[in-house]
């Protein structure tokens, strides 16, 4: 099974400014965690909308080298999408 | 044990069940609860909704949201008869004043910190103010 993350536009990098390029690498735009920006203290998992926005077509959880969010906050997310996903509200495995 | 903790108590019930079951239902839960000395802070019909993933060959279900105040014995009680019962297809019980304490912790640390901040480094400082003013603009 092939990933295409990397490909796809999630919409959390935009806006961000882009930092110095890294050696041979391609210009990368730094990747800023939103719920810190939006201080959020709790991620709850009843809100369907927002984690979706971090659960691809396939059910999986968005790595944060991909969303950018930072280690505290995905901890929360995970633990979120895992409650949400008991309670039926967000699908274990998609296709 | 004689703590007060927080529960939010979510249940799916039947899709064929009429609105009336649902309410019996969730009465039945409330009065067990108070039976056994907890109290209902807060109660949702979240209504019906298409799952996530199919449960008992069900495609959808109505979303009932409890939040209790109790010792946790309640807990234990309704878990065990809402197993037994068919009508009920999934409950989910999560103990939320951890997650509450937690989340305070952090805004205060939070609140501290940008209290603390501007006293070092002009860049810093002006960062800082930029990201107040920002605070102001989403209060």
């Amino acid at each position: 099974m092939s990933s295409n993350y990397e490909d796809r536009d999630f919409g959390f990098e935009r806006e961000y400014d882009r930092t110095m390029p890294r050696g041979p690498r391609r210009m990368q735009r730094r990747k800023i965690c939103r719920f810190c920006i939006e201080k959020v203290d709790l991620i709850d998992f009843k809100d369907v909308k927002l984690l979706m926005s971090y659960v691809p077509e396939r059910g999986k959880i968005l790595p944060r080298r991909i969303s950018g969010v930072c280690a505290t906050h995905q901890r929360m997310l995970a633990e979120a999408i895992k409650r949400a996903r008991n309670i039926a509200l967000l699908p274990y495995a998609a296709d | 044990m004689a703590e007060k903790r927080t529960y939010e108590l979510m249940f799916i019930v039947d899709p064929d069940a009429g609105d009336e079951d649902v309410v019996k239902l969730s009465e039945g839960v409330q009065k067990i609860i108070t039976g056994q000395g907890g109290s209902i802070t807060k109660t949702e019909m979240m209504g019906k909704r298409k799952l996530a993933y199919e449960i008992n060959h069900k495609k959808d279900g109505t979303y009932v949201l409890l939040e209790v105040e109790g010792s946790g014995a309640e807990i234990a009680e309704v878990e065990r008869r809402m197993r037994v019962n068919d009508q009920i297809l999934r409950y989910m019980t999560v103990r939320v004043d951890e997650m509450r304490r937690r989340a305070d912790k952090l805004k205060d640390r939070r609140a501290r910190k940008a209290a603390k901040k501007p006293a070092n480094g002009k860049a810093k400082a002006a960062a800082v103010s930029s990201e107040a003013d920002e605070d102001e603009a989403v209060a």
